[in-house]
C-alpha cells in the first residue's frame, strides 16, 4: 500500500465500534457470543440448580448396573443379566438394522415407481401416482398403525398350523411361515460344522470365514484374469473368451464349501407355542420396516421422477444422434446427469427415514429410543442423561450418514472445469 | 400461539427474578393460588383413569385427585388431570408438572429412593398376573414356556416377567407394546399367548371382551405390586396431607362414614375418633395447613374408600374386582389407616 | 373433373363404394388401448399386474365399504346388523363409531357449547392468509373467500351456534372480506393482528392480555422509530422498552382494563384440546413462529461472521440430525430442568416450543435454498445501490427469496402436520392414536380398529394433498414469473 501524507487513519473512538464497518462486525460477533454464553449457562446453571433440588446428580454410573429386561430381537447376545450400556448397544444395532434394510429398499422401491410412473403405460402410470400421493400425504404413524393391524388381525396365529388339516398353509415350498407374531423362515444348518471363532460373546462361524475368504479369494483371481485379458486384446485385438473361467472361480468353490459343511436349510417348524428351529422375524421389525419403505419409497419415487424429468430430451436425443443404444443411452447420458438431481435430496430422505426409525415406539419394537430412552429411562430415573446420551447417538448417527452420502455425492456432481 | 409464548417467557423472567420464589416445599401454596389441582393421571385405562366422549375424566385414581382438590381447595372439580405415559410420569412429577401422581404406579425401593418420589400410601394391593384363553388348555404360568407374552414396555411388571422366567428356568418371547389398547388388541388377535398385567388390569381388560368366560386369569401371582400415589420427594407438609387425605377415606370407610351420612355425623358422632375425623373436636386439619373440615370435603367429593371402590372398579361395575386384599383389615384386609390422634 | 375424364378413361368405376370404417387401430378407444396399455409384451404384462393390484384392493375394500353400518348404538350392535343384513360371512365396517365420536376426532375435548371459536379461529385463517397466498387473482381469492366465510358459518350453524354468536361471526367475516377485497394492502394489517384473535378465541380468557402483548410490539416499535438516528443501539432501545412494558407494565395495565371493561370469553385450558384442533394449532403455531426464527438462522448461515454462522450452523445440525419424538420428550421430560426452578409450562406449550425449533432448522434450510438460487448481481445491485445490510434484506433479497422458498415452506409444514400426530407419545390427545385409544377404551367402541384410521386418515389426506397441491400451483405460478 502506498500512504498518503495527510490521510492516516482517525483515531480510534469508542463510537466506532458500532458505527465503522471494520470493527462492527466484531463488535456483533463479541456480542452474539457473549449472549450465546450467557443463555448456555443460563440454562446449564438452571438445570444444575433444578437437579439440586431434586437431590439428583449428573451420573453415567447407571449404565453399567444389570438392565433387568428383555429385548425380543437382539443381534449380539443379550439377556436380562446384561448391563444397560450392552441393552442400549442392542438397541442401536437394532436402529442400524432396520435403518439399513429399509433404506435399501425404498430405494429400490422408490425408483421403480418413479420410473413406471413415466412409463407410457397409462394404468401402471396412474397406480403409481395415486400410491405416491397417498403415501406421501397420510403420516406416518397411520402407516405403522396400520400395516401393525393388518399383521395382527389378518395373518393366523402359529397355533393355526398346527394339526393334520390346519387353518393356514406355508407359503413358498412349506419354508417360510407369516404369523401374527412374527414371520418365520428358515434358517441355515450344517451337518459338519467346523465350529466357531468366538470373540467374547459373539461367535463368527468358520463356515462363514471360509466362504468370505473363498468369495475374496474369487474376486482377486477375476480381476487378474480380466487384466490378462486385457492384455491379449492389447497386443492382438482379440478378447480371449473368459466367461466361463470367472463363472467357476465363484461357484465351483462355493459349491464345494456347501458339499462339504453340508450346508441346508432348516425349515421353521411348530414346537408348543411357537415355530422353532427358523428365525423369527418379529412383526414389529417387519411392520416397521414395510411402513418405512412405502412411506419413504413414495417420496423417493417423486424425487427419481423429478430426476428423469430434469435430464433435457435433447440429452437422449443427442446420444441416439451419435448411435448410442438406448440402454447405454441410459446408463451413459440420462442416468448419470440424473444422478446429479436425485442423489442430494435422497441424502436427506435416508436421514429421515433413520430418524423415523424412531416410530419403533408404536410396535414396540426395542431400538435405540426403546432401549436407552424407553425402558432404561423409565428404570433408572435418568431422563437427563439417557436424553443426552440418545440425541448425540442419533447426531453422530445422522452426521455420519449424511457425510458418508456426500463423499458419494461428491462422486456424481458436475465437475467444472 | 404468540401470547403463549410471549407470555411464558414473561413469565419465565418474572419468576427468574423473584428468585426462588416458589421454592421447592411450597405446593401446597402453590396449588392454593393456583386455585387448580394439577393431577397426573393415565392416559386411559378404564376403571382407573380414563376420559369420556366429553372430557370428564372418571376411574379409581380420578376419585382420590377430586378427593383431594376438595380437601385443599374446597371443590373436588378444581382438578386439571394431565394424562402420563408410562414413559414421562416420574419426571412429570418431578419437574413439578404436576402435584401429585396418581397413575397406579407400584411403589418400589428404587422409586421411593433413587427417583425422588414419595409414596404417601398404597389405595389399591395388587399383584402381577397372567391371562389366557381357555382353549390353550393351560392352567399354571410354569407352563408357559416358550409362549408370546404381551408386555408393557416400561412397568414394573416388565422386569418382574424377565426375574419370573429365569427363575423358573423357562424362555419367552416378549411382545412389547406400549398402551393397554395395545395389548388387547393384541392379545384378542393371538398374537401373543398369554398377557401380563396387573391382576386389577387384567380384570378389567377381560371384563370389556366379549367374550370374557373363554380367558382365564392363571392362578400364579409373580410379583407384589402395590398401587399408590406419590409426591415430590422433599414436601413434607404436602406429602402429609395427601397421605391423610388417603386415610381419612379409608378411616371414613372403617367407620362407616359415607358421602350420605356424613353432615349428619359430622354434628352428632358420638365416636370420638369420628368426631376427631370430621373436625368436630380437635381440629387436626389446622396442624396440616388446612382447616377442621378437609376431611368432610375430601369423603364429601366421591365418597369413603368402599363408596369410591364399589363406583369405579367393584363388583357391581363392568370391571368387576372383589375387594380381597383391599378390604379393611377388620374383614381380613390390608387396609388400614393410621389413628387419627 | 369428373366429366372431362368420363370420356377419355377407359375403365371408371360406375356406382360408389360404401364407405369403410376407418380401420380398427386408429379409432377412439381401441386405439388407445393399444398405446397405453397394450403396446408390447412388457406393456401388457404391467397392465395385467395393474389390473390385478386393483382388483385386489377393489375386493378387499368394497365389500367392507358397501356393508358400512352408519347408525347403531355400539360396535356389537354393528356387528350384528351386518351379520343380519347380509349374512353371517358378511365384514362391514362400522362408521357409527365414527358419527357417534366424530366431534372427539376433530374436536378433542372442547366444551361443546364454544366450540364455534375454534371454527372461527380457522375459518378467519383463510381470511388472514388471502392477501398472502391467494394475492394473484382477484377471482380465485373472491372465491376462497366466500367458500371459507360459508363454510366457516355453517358449520357453526350446524354444531348449534347461538344466534347472536353466528350473526356475529358472519358481520365479522363479511367486514374483514370486504376489507381484503377493497384494500388487500391494508388487510396484511389485519392479517397481523390475526395470530392475537387466533390466540384469543382458542384460549379464551381476557381480551386484555393479548392486547397488551400488541401494544408492547407497538412500544417497541415507536421507541425504534424515535431513536431511530442512533442506529443499531435504537433496535436495542426498543426491544429493551418491549421487554419492560411486557414485564412491569402489561399484566397490572391488563388487570386494571379487565377491571374496567372485561372483554372475556371463557377460558378453556390446554388439556381440553385434542384432535384437529390440537394438530392444528401445533401445526400453524409451529410455522408461524418458526418462519422469523427460520429467516434470521437462513441470514446468520450466510452471514461473513464465523461466530454468528457457526453457532447458526451448530443449531441447524443439531435440530436436524435428532427425531421429532426425541425433542417432544425433551420437551415432556426436560425443558422444566433448563427454566429457573419453580417455573412450569402447560404441556402443549412446551411441544408447540420444541415443534417451533424443530421446524425453525428445516425452514431456515429451504431459505437458505431460496438465498442461494438468487442470481448474484441481486446482491451487487443492493450493494451498488449503497443499501446497508438490512435494507438490502428487507428490500430487495429476502422478498425475492422468501418468494421462491414459499413452496418449500409448504411441504415443510406438511411434513410437521404430519408430525404433529407424534404428540401422542407425550400424552397429548392427537387424532390419530390418543383419540383412536380413548374411543375404544369405552365398551361400547372396543374393537373399532379400522374406522377411526379410515376416517383421521381421510382427513389428513385431503388436507396434506390439498396444500401440496397448491403449493404445486404456487411454484408453476412463480416459474412464470421469473421467466
Amino acid at each position: 500500500m502506498v500512504s498518503y501524507p495527510g490521510a492516516e487513519s482517525p483515531p480510534f473512538r469508542l463510537s466506532m465500534l458500532i458505527y465503522d464497518r471494520r470493527y462492527r462486525s466484531l463488535t456483533l460477533q463479541a456480542v452474539v457470543f457473549i449472549l450465546a454464553m450467557l443463555a448456555a449457562s443460563w440454562f446449564i446453571n438452571n438445570t444444575l440448580q433444578n437437579l439440586a433440588a431434586l437431590g439428583k446428580t449428573l451420573s453415567f454410573d447407571f449404565l453399567f448396573r444389570r438392565a433387568g429386561y428383555d429385548i425380543p430381537q437382539q443381534l449380539i447376545p443379550y439377556n436380562s443379566d446384561d448391563t444397560h450400556l450392552r441393552a442400549a448397544v442392542v438397541g442401536l444395532l437394532n436402529t442400524l438394522l432396520v435403518s439399513f434394510l429399509g433404506c435399501i429398499t425404498a430405494t429400490i422401491l422408490g425408483v421403480l415407481a418413479g420410473v413406471l410412473r413415466l412409463s407410457s403405460n397409462w394404468l401402471i402410470a396412474r397406480l403409481m401416482t395415486v400410491y405416491v400421493e397417498i403415501f406421501r400425504n397420510i403420516p406416518l404413524l397411520l402407516w405403522i398403525l396400520l400395516i401393525l393391524a393388518i399383521f395382527s388381525e389378518v395373518l393366523p396365529p402359529p397355533n393355526a398350523y398346527r394339526g393334520d388339516t390346519p387353518e393356514a398353509g406355508m407359503i413358498l415350498f412349506e419354508t417360510i411361515a407369516p404369523t401374527n407374531r412374527y414371520t418365520a423362515i428358515p434358517s441355515l444348518g450344517m451337518t459338519n460344522s467346523p465350529g466357531t471363532l468366538t470373540f467374547g460373546r459373539i461367535g463368527i462361524s468358520w463356515a462363514f470365514i471360509t466362504y468370505a475368504v473363498a468369495f475374496v479369494a474369487a474376486v482377486l483371481a477375476h480381476r487378474l484374469i480380466r487384466a490378462r485379458a486385457q492384455r491379449v486384446q492389447d497386443r492382438t485385438g482379440i478378447r480371449p473368451v473368459t466367461w466361463w473361467i470367472s463363472l467357476s472361480i465363484y461357484l465351483l468353490p462355493l459349491l464345494f464349501l456347501t458339499w462339504y459343511f453340508g450346508l441346508h436349510l432348516v425349515p421353521p417348524a411348530l414346537r408348543g407355542f411357537n415355530f422353532a428351529d427358523g428365525i423369527n422375524l418379529d412383526n414389529s421389525f417387519v411392520v416397521l420396516w414395510l411402513a418405512l419403505t412405502l412411506y419413504t419409497g413414495a417420496f423417493i419415487a417423486e424425487i427419481t421422477r423429478a430426476g428423469i424429468l430434469a435430464v433435457s430430451k435433447g440429452q437422449s436425443e443427442a446420444a441416439f444422434a451419435l448411435g448410442l443404444r438406448p440402454r447405454r443411452t441410459m446408463s451413459l447420458v440420462v442416468l448419470p446427469q440424473a444422478l446429479r438431481v436425485i442423489v442430494p435430496p435422497l441424502i436427506s430422505q435416508y436421514l429421515n427415514l433413520t430418524k423415523n426409525s424412531s416410530l419403533a415406539i408404536a410396535v414396540g419394537y426395542m431400538d435405540l429410543r426403546g432401549t436407552l430412552g424407553g425402558t432404561t429411562l423409565n428404570q433408572t430415573g435418568r431422563e437427563m442423561e439417557c436424553m443426552v446420551l440418545m440425541m448425540a447417538v442419533y447426531l453422530v448417527l445422522c452426521l455420519g450418514i449424511s457425510s458418508g452420502m456426500n463423499l458419494f455425492n461428491s462422486g456424481v456432481r458436475l465437475k467444472e472445469r | 400461539m404468540k401470547k403463549s409464548v410471549l407470555f411464558g417467557s414473561v413469565a419465565a423472567v418474572v419468576l427468574a427474578a423473584s428468585g426462588a420464589m416458589a421454592a421447592e416445599g411450597d405446593t401446597l401454596n402453590e396449588v392454593k393460588t393456583r386455585g387448580v389441582l394439577n393431577c397426573g393421571v393415565n392416559t386411559g385405562l378404564v376403571g382407573f383413569a380414563a376420559p369420556d366422549a366429553n372430557g370428564n375424566w372418571s376411574g379409581f385414581d380420578v376419585a382420590f385427585c377430586k378427593a383431594l382438590a376438595a380437601a385443599v381447595l374446597g371443590d373436588g372439580e378444581k382438578v386439571k388431570y394431565v394424562p402420563l405415559t408410562g414413559q414421562t410420569r416420574f419426571t412429570a412429577l418431578s419437574s413439578g408438572e404436576v402435584d401429585i401422581l396418581a397413575r397406579n404406579s407400584t411403589w418400589t425401593f428404587q422409586r421411593d429412593t433413587d427417583l425422588k418420589l414419595d409414596f404417601i400410601g398404597v389405595n389399591y394391593y395388587d399383584g402381577q398376573g397372567f391371562m389366557v384363553r381357555k382353549d390353550q388348555r393351560v392352567t399354571s404360568a410354569k407352563e408357559l414356556n416358550g409362549a408370546s407374552i404381551c408386555i408393557q414396555t416400561g412397568t414394573t411388571t416388565e422386569l418382574n416377567l424377565a426375574d419370573y422366567f429365569k427363575a423358573n428356568n423357562m424362555e419367552y418371547r416378549p411382545v412389547n407394546i406400549d398402551s393397554n389398547a395395545e395389548g388387547e388388541q393384541q392379545y384378542l388377535a393371538r398374537a401373543c399367548d398369554a398377557y401380563t398385567t396387573d391382576v386389577s388390569g387384567l380384570a378389567a381388560t377381560r371384563a370389556a371382551f366379549a367374550d370374557p368366560e373363554n380367558h382365564i386369569i392363571l392362578p400364579e401371582i409373580v410379583s407384589k405390586e402395590p398401587l399408590g400415589p406419590a409426591v415430590r420427594h422433599g414436601d413434607n407438609n404436602w406429602g402429609d396431607i395427601a397421605r391423610w387425605t388417603l386415610y381419612a377415606l379409608v378411616a371414613a370407610e372403617e367407620y362407616g362414614v359415607t358421602s350420605a351420612n356424613i353432615d349428619e355425623l359430622a354434628k352428632s358422632s358420638g365416636n370420638p375418633e369420628v368426631q376427631r375425623l370430621l373436625g368436630a373436636t380437635d381440629e387436626l386439619g389446622t396442624m396440616i395447613g388446612l382447616d377442621a373440615a378437609w376431611a368432610v370435603r375430601a369423603i364429601k367429593a366421591g365418597g369413603n374408600y368402599g363408596e369410591i371402590f364399589a363406583k369405579t372398579i367393584g363388583e357391581e361395575t363392568p370391571i368387576g374386582l372383589a375387594r380381597g386384599l383391599n378390604a379393611q383389615w377388620t374383614q381380613g384386609g390390608l387396609l388400614y389407616a393410621m389413628p387419627f390422634r | 373433373m369428373s366429366e372431362t375424364h368420363a370420356q377419355t378413361v377407359a375403365y371408371v368405376r360406375d356406382s360408389m363404394l360404401p364407405p369403410q370404417p376407418p380401420p380398427m387401430r386408429s379409432s377412439g378407444a381401441v386405439l388407445w388401448l393399444r398405446a397405453n396399455l397394450f403396446s408390447g409384451p412388457v406393456n401388457i404384462l404391467l397392465t395385467l399386474i395393474g389390473l390385478g393390484i386393483l382388483w385386489l384392493i377393489f375386493d378387499t375394500l368394497w365389500p367392507w365399504l358397501s356393508h358400512s353400518v352408519w347408525n347403531a348404538g355400539s360396535i356389537r350392535e354393528c356387528r350384528q346388523i351386518v351379520s343380519e343384513t347380509y349374512g353371517p360371512e358378511a365384514n362391514g365396517a362400522c362408521f357409527a363409531v365414527i358419527r357417534a365420536r366424530w366431534h372427539q376426532f376433530v374436536l378433542g375435548f372442547y366444551p361443546q357449547e364454544f366450540y364455534w371459536r375454534p371454527i372461527l379461529a380457522f375459518g378467519l385463517l383463510f381470511l388472514a392468509l388471502a392477501p398472502l397466498l391467494f394475492g394473484a387473482s382477484v377471482r380465485a381469492r373472491r372465491i376462497v373467500l366466500a367458500i371459507a366465510t360459508v363454510l366457516t358459518v355453517l358449520s357453526a350453524a350446524m354444531l348449534d351456534t347461538g344466534l347472536a354468536v353466528l350473526a356475529g361471526m358472519t358481520a365479522l367475516m363479511l367486514a374483514w372480506s370486504a376489507l381484503i377485497d377493497a384494500r388487500p394492502g391494508r388487510a396484511l394489517l389485519a392479517s397481523l393482528l390475526y395470530p392475537f384473535a387466533g390466540v384469543w378465541l382458542l384460549w379464551g380468557g381476557s381480551l386484555w392480555g393479548p392486547v397488551m402483548v400488541l401494544a408492547g410490539f407497538g412500544v417497541g416499535l415507536a421507541v425504534w422509530r424515535v431513536a431511530a438516528r442512533f442506529g443499531m443501539l435504537a433496535v436495542a432501545a426498543g426491544a429493551a422498552a418491549a421487554a419492560l412494558w411486557w414485564w412491569l407494565v402489561s399484566a397490572p395495565l391488563a388487570g386494571l382494563l379487565a377491571g374496567a371493561v372485561p372483554l372475556r370469553l371463557v377460558p378453556v385450558t390446554s388439556d381440553q384440546f385434542g384432535g384437529f384442533v390440537l394438530s392444528i394449532t401445533i401445526g400453524i403455531a409451529g410455522i408461524a413462529l418458526s418462519l422469523p426464527i427460520g429467516i434470521v438462522l437462513a441470514l446468520a448461515r450466510r452471514s461473513d461472521m464465523p461466530v454468528v454462522k457457526m453457532l447458526a450452523v451448530m443449531f441447524i445440525e443439531f435440530i436436524r440430525g435428532v427425531p421429532l419424538i426425541a425433542l417432544l420428550f425433551v420437551a415432556s421430560l426436560l425443558l422444566n430442568y433448563f427454566l429457573p426452578p419453580g417455573t412450569s409450562f402447560d404441556i402443549v406449550l412446551r411441544v408447540i416450543i420444541m415443534v417451533t425449533l424443530f421446524s425453525a432448522a428445516y425452514v431456515a434450510e429451504v431459505i437458505r435454498g431460496g438465498l442461494a438460487a438468487l442470481p448474484r448481481g441481486q446482491y451487487e445491485a443492493a450493494d451498488a445501490l449503497g443499501l446497508d445490510y438490512w435494507k438490502a434484506q428487507r428490500l430487495i433479497i429476502l422478498p425475492q427469496a422468501l418468494k421462491i422458498s414459499i413452496p418449500g415452506i409448504v411441504s415443510t409444514f406438511i411434513g410437521m402436520f404430519k408430525d404433529t400426530t407424534l404428540v401422542v407419545f407425550v400424552g397429548l390427545f392427537d387424532p390419530l392414536k390418543a383419540m383412536s385409544d380413548t374411543v375404544r377404551a369405552s365398551f361400547e367402541w372396543k374393537g373399532a380398529y379400522w374406522e377411526p384410521y379410515f376416517f383421521v386418515g381421510a382427513i389428513f389426506f385431503v388436507l396434506c394433498f390439498g396444500m401440496s397441491r397448491y403449493s404445486m400451483h404456487l411454484e408453476r405460478r412463480l416459474k412464470r414469473g421469473n421467466r
